[in-house]
């Protein structure tokens, strides 16, 4: 077990340099570079500022010198400084400003995907267990519907749904007037009043797959010897179903947990946009729009850091739930 | 005992029901057969080439051009065809509406003048139109010989544009994005696939690799990330085959996955085996015992396939991020829908979202349906 | 609750007796009747082998015993299932529902179950170790170390090498044979009074298919449990089992001893079957008999006696009109033939 880790962490070495070049890339991609952006700035602020000074702010940056030097320097000083570089839109280092918003997403996203399984396996094995039900024809709708509805369209009914009709403030993470106050029973309930929006926008896109996902499992799993062999120990049913189809068919679970993740990040994005949540979605948007490269390219970096770690994680959980690939 | 399904005279010997003796079936017929038993799917199906048709003569279809504004007219509800006008049958019609200002609130409403049925008329005459930008005409599917005033079936938005013509307009964008972006996925994910599961070794190894690392990255950041460096002042048209292409970018490795674990389970079958050793040589064993036993369940993997990059099109523009005005496509309609005022203030402008939603789950409808067809083996 | 006893205290000497077991399925094509009117006994510490071809019917009546029939299964009204496990209290197990707190205290505990796929009838994601000691525990109340420590004990009971190793192993660590292993002494966990043992050997090569029937008598006369014994084999019958069922489509054809099954078969399709068996000394000249036809399909079962469309002997008259009574003999054989008895002895 502990040399599986050791190989798995091992192997996504190479995973994260590769993401970090991309997102490397991605800040360079656009024409133009960070001298011109400030320099752009700086003119539009009614400064003047010469062509030659222009130059001298690129070599002084190092803007000249050949992209894997720049990749160097870029993910030298995120490493050893944790220095993620400038924001010029906001004057500001970009690491003063991605961390809250990173913990929310964070929160969030895991929220949504605690959410998702609460909601998806439950469901997966009833409907499995009463296949061709009633309850598993509406589970099988919901689950397509679910899967047709972009997110951030769902977002929009709901939030429609709820101004029109519960008569709720909604968008944001909470109400104005709670805003930079410090957390009371009040403060903590219009939160919540405000959470459950975007949750369930993320959780349902990805439950309506993992209903299917489950579902289809438990059915193969419910159909395999070990299960009568499992009732011929004298075990109930409700017993048989959990302790073992369930185990066995949740493994193709437990591997996707980190291909979730990314999933819930890019719903993230979009359902911030749209709820106006503090999340990085809104604030990537703005950078990406703005040209505002190092924030976004920052921003893209530790996203897919997350997911790699994410995967990592759901393997090592995949080998200690399945004996079959521990050993394998 | 495997029997190799591409070859319907060793294999697939069907008695015909009514006991009319044998006849051979061709493989494609069987997928035919079972396809047609899956009604969701051929209704789907029915209703996708219905969509295509619509966004292929999308400019006789719609009764004016997506970009033609009035002032006078912004905001309106969508209007009701009716058909009975005084208690007494009437042929197809609408009210004339009346534009009248609240005096409280101030806000703009339109009133429906009973009195005053105008005729719905099919095959008028209208704005002007290049057809495919070659013949120019101005024969509509339907419309008003009025001119001054506007059927408008779906309502306008606040530039009084007809939602109807744009969403038919917008059809053509978004159907054909998905699409064209499906082809490109297409050839790289059949590339890649093909390569990683014919050859294994080291070359299978790597491409998994990268198609591990691609699914390990947000899809939506990173294609925001790709469509923002996208110039703003580069031709639409370009920057449509470049948004498709950012698409397949990321989409291409569903399919390599599908393709490349087809070749896997292929290369061991027993029939492929037989090819082998009856003297068949490399290429023909690929282009005549193994394509063709996997050309369905790729057909199957594009189609589920279509509705990502449907998705992916609608959320970047929306984002405003994809395509731009005035371009128009489903994402980018869906952009005058983006906060609570304009929704509450004309819930209509949610339809290009329905219709994306319809789009979506047909072409699901229709995968799974094809994807069961295809199963030689199953049930 | 008290069990429905609608039948009386079976005898000291009988330790399960199945009268008129019917079992239909419920599918979309129609109505299957897998087991028509089936009833038999089994003796305390007897090897009752039941053989069959596919279809036959064997491990549905099994799996009726066990109430562990598929959930589109409809049952007889008319039939009895009596167990009586340890001589002095007799259950109804027909009136039993699949989930029934009774049935479910005796399965794994008075009756013991093994089935025919080693490979896939263990849970892969739990040890050899913990299979075993959740059955015990479930069924003694016992603590997790005593339940351990039994595991480990059967496991040595049936011969697995370093038992104490074996605990911990999982089901894709061991080999077919050695799973069968493991599975019977799981079937063992609670010292069962009957031993259902569903094709146990059916999927292993032959050297470990005697290995199996080996330890399979050796365990049967160490715990003295009886067994039902489900093979399609007939060399297995005759190396394994005290009494002989042969079951064809649904029904029982013939039993008796199995000495009189293999020597004196009353029933044709018995006869039929022993004659399509090669054997050593066999006159080398004879050509090896087959049955004509084929087993017919579940939907389409004949009318009368099931097998007057294959047998060399049917009346057209009697056989296809009418279903055969139950004949019985001295020796206490029996056969479901209007002929039985009064046909040529078979030359096997």
């Amino acid at each position: 077990m502990l040399s599986f880790i050791l190989r798995r962490t091992l192997w996504a070495i190479p995973t994260l340099i590769v993401v970090s070049f991309i997102s490397f890339l991605i800040i360079q991609l656009p024409p133009g570079d960070y001298a011109t952006a400030y320099a752009a700035e700086l003119r539009n602020g009614g400064d003047y500022i010469t062509e030659a000074q222009e130059e001298a702010i690129r070599t002084q940056l190092g803007l000249n010198d050949p992209v894997l030097l720049q990749y160097g320097r870029w993910i030298g000083n995120i490493l050893f400084h944790g220095d993620f570089g400038q924001s010029f839109h906001w004057n500001a280092p970009v690491s003063d400003l991605i961390w809250d918003r990173l913990a929310l997403t964070l929160l969030l996203s895991t929220l949504s995907l605690v959410f998702t399984w609460i909601i998806a396996i439950p469901i997966g094995v009833y409907s499995a267990q009463r296949q061709y039900s009633f309850l598993d024809y509406l589970f099988t709708v919901f689950g397509f519907l679910g899967k047709g509805i972009p997110d951030f369209l769902l977002a929009l009914v709901l939030m429609w749904i709820s101004f029109i009709w519960l008569n709720l403030d909604v968008g944001g993470l909470m109400s104005p007037q709670f805003e930079g106050q410090p957390l009371t029973w009040a403060k903590f309930v219009n939160i919540l009043s405000h959470i459950w929006i975007p949750i369930v926008v993320l959780a349902t896109g990805g439950a309506a797959g993992l209903i299917r996902v489950m579902r289809a499992n438990m059915l193969d799993e419910l159909g395999k010897p070990y299960v009568e062999t499992a009732y011929a120990q004298g075990l109930s049913e409700r017993q048989v179903v959990w302790r073992y189809p369930v185990r066995v068919a949740l493994n193709p679970f437990i591997s996707t947990v980190g291909w979730a993740l990314p999933a819930l990040f890019s719903g993230d994005v979009i359902t911030a946009v749209v709820l106006n949540l503090p999340t990085t979605g809104p604030l990537l948007l703005q950078a990406l729009k703005m040209q505002d490269m190092y924030l976004a390219g920052s921003f893209i970096l530790i996203l897919s850091v997350f997911t790699v770690i994410g995967t990592l994680i759901s393997d090592i959980l995949l080998a200690w739930s399945d004996p079959r690939i521990r050993y394998a | 005992m495997s029997v190799d399904p591409n070859h319907p005279d060793l294999s697939l010997e069907v008695a015909a029901a009514d006991g009319e003796g044998l006849y051979t079936a061709r493989p494609w017929q069987l997928i035919w057969w079972r396809f047609r038993k899956h009604r969701l799917a051929l209704a789907s199906l029915v209703f996708l080439i219905f969509a295509y048709t619509v966004a292929i003569f999308a400019e006789f279809v719609a009764p004016y051009s997506p970009t033609s504004i009035e002032r006078l007219q912004t905001f309106v509800p969508p209007q009701v065809v009716r058909v009975w006008h005084d208690g007494a049958p009437h042929r197809p019609f609408i009210y004339e509406l009346e534009r009248t200002r609240d005096p409280v609130t101030a806000r703009v409403t339109y009133v429906q003048n009973r009195e005053n049925p105008i005729p719905l008329k099919f095959f008028v005459r209208g704005e002007d139109y290049k057809f495919w930008g070659i013949w120019r005409t101005d024969l509509h599917l339907f419309g008003l010989d009025d001119r001054r005033q506007k059927v408008n079936l779906l309502g306008t938005d606040s530039l009084g544009r007809d939602l109807f013509s744009r969403l038919v307009y917008g059809a053509r964008v978004t159907l054909s994005a998905g699409l064209i972006g499906v082809l490109f996925a297409f050839v790289l994910g059949l590339f890649f696939g093909s390569i990683s599961g014919y050859y294994g070794g080291f070359l299978d190894s790597s491409i998994q690799r990268l198609m591990e690392f691609i699914r390990s990255v947000p899809t939506i950041p990173l294609w925001m990330g790709l469509a923002a460096a996208l110039p703003i002042e580069w031709d639409p048209l370009f920057v449509y085959v470049l948004i498709t292409l950012i698409l397949a970018l990321i989409g291409w490795t569903h399919l390599a996955r599908v393709v490349r674990g087809r070749f896997l389970s292929l290369r061991t079958e027993d029939y492929v085996m037989a090819a082998r050793l009856a003297g068949a040589s490399e290429y023909r064993v690929i282009t005549k015992h193994m394509l063709p036993s996997m050309t369905s369940y790729i057909i199957a993997a594009m189609t589920l396939a279509v509705p990502e990059m449907i998705l992916g099109e609608t959320a970047l523009s929306f984002l405003g991020l994809g395509l731009r005005p005035p371009v128009v496509s489903w994402g980018v309609l869906l952009q005058d829908a983006q906060n609570l005022r304009s929704i509450s203030l004309a819930p209509w402008l949610l339809t290009p979202g329905l219709a994306v939603v319809t789009v979506v789950l047909a072409f699901n409808f229709l995968g799974d349906g094809l994807r069961d067809a295809a199963d030689p083996y199953g049930h | 609750m008290t069990p429905k006893t609608n039948t009386a205290q079976l005898p000291k000497d009988v330790l399960l007796d199945l009268q008129d077991v019917k079992v239909s399925f419920e599918t979309r094509e129609g109505t299957v009747t897998a087991v028509n009117g089936v009833s038999y006994k089994v003796r305390p510490g007897e090897v009752l082998g039941i053989v069959g071809e596919s279809g036959s019917g064997k491990s549905v009546t099994v799996r009726a015993i066990m109430r562990l029939l598929a959930k589109n299964a409809i049952e007889g009204p008319k039939g009895s299932i009596r167990f009586n496990p340890n001589g002095d209290q007799t259950y109804d197990l027909h009136e039993l529902s699949r989930d029934n707190r009774q049935i479910r205290a005796l399965r794994g505990n008075r009756i013991g179950m093994i089935f025919q796929e080693p490979m896939t009838a263990l849970s892969p994601v739990h040890s050899i170790g913990s299979q075993i000691s959740r059955t015990v525990m479930l069924h003694r109340k016992s603590t997790k170390a005593e339940a351990r420590a039994r595991a480990r004990d059967l496991l040595e009971r049936v011969q697995l090498p370093n038992p104490d190793l074996m605990l911990d192993r999982f089901p894709h660590q061991l080999s077919g044979g050695m799973r069968q292993r493991a599975m019977i002494a799981l079937a063992l966990a609670c010292d069962p009074s009957l031993l259902i043992a569903d094709e146990p050997t059916t999927a292993l090569d032959v050297t470990t298919e005697a290995q199996i029937l080996e330890l399979l008598k050796s365990l049967q006369a160490e715990l003295g449990m009886a067994i039902i014994f489900i093979t399609h084999n007939f060399g297995v019958v005759a190396d394994i089992a005290d009494r002989v069922a042969v079951m064809y489509l649904g029904q029982i054809v013939e039993t008796g001893d199995v000495d009189d099954i293999f020597y004196a078969p009353k029933h044709p399709y018995t006869q039929a079957l022993l004659q399509s068996i090669p054997r050593l000394g066999q006159k080398k000249v004879r050509r090896l008999k087959t049955i004509r036809g084929s087993v017919p399909d579940p939907y389409h079962i004949p009318s009368g006696c099931p097998f007057h469309n294959r047998c060399d002997h049917a009346d057209a008259a009697l056989c296809t009109q009418e279903r055969p009574p139950l004949r019985g003999f001295d020796n206490g054989q029996e056969a479901r033939c209007h002929f039985a008895g009064q046909l040529p002895e078979a030359s096997l």
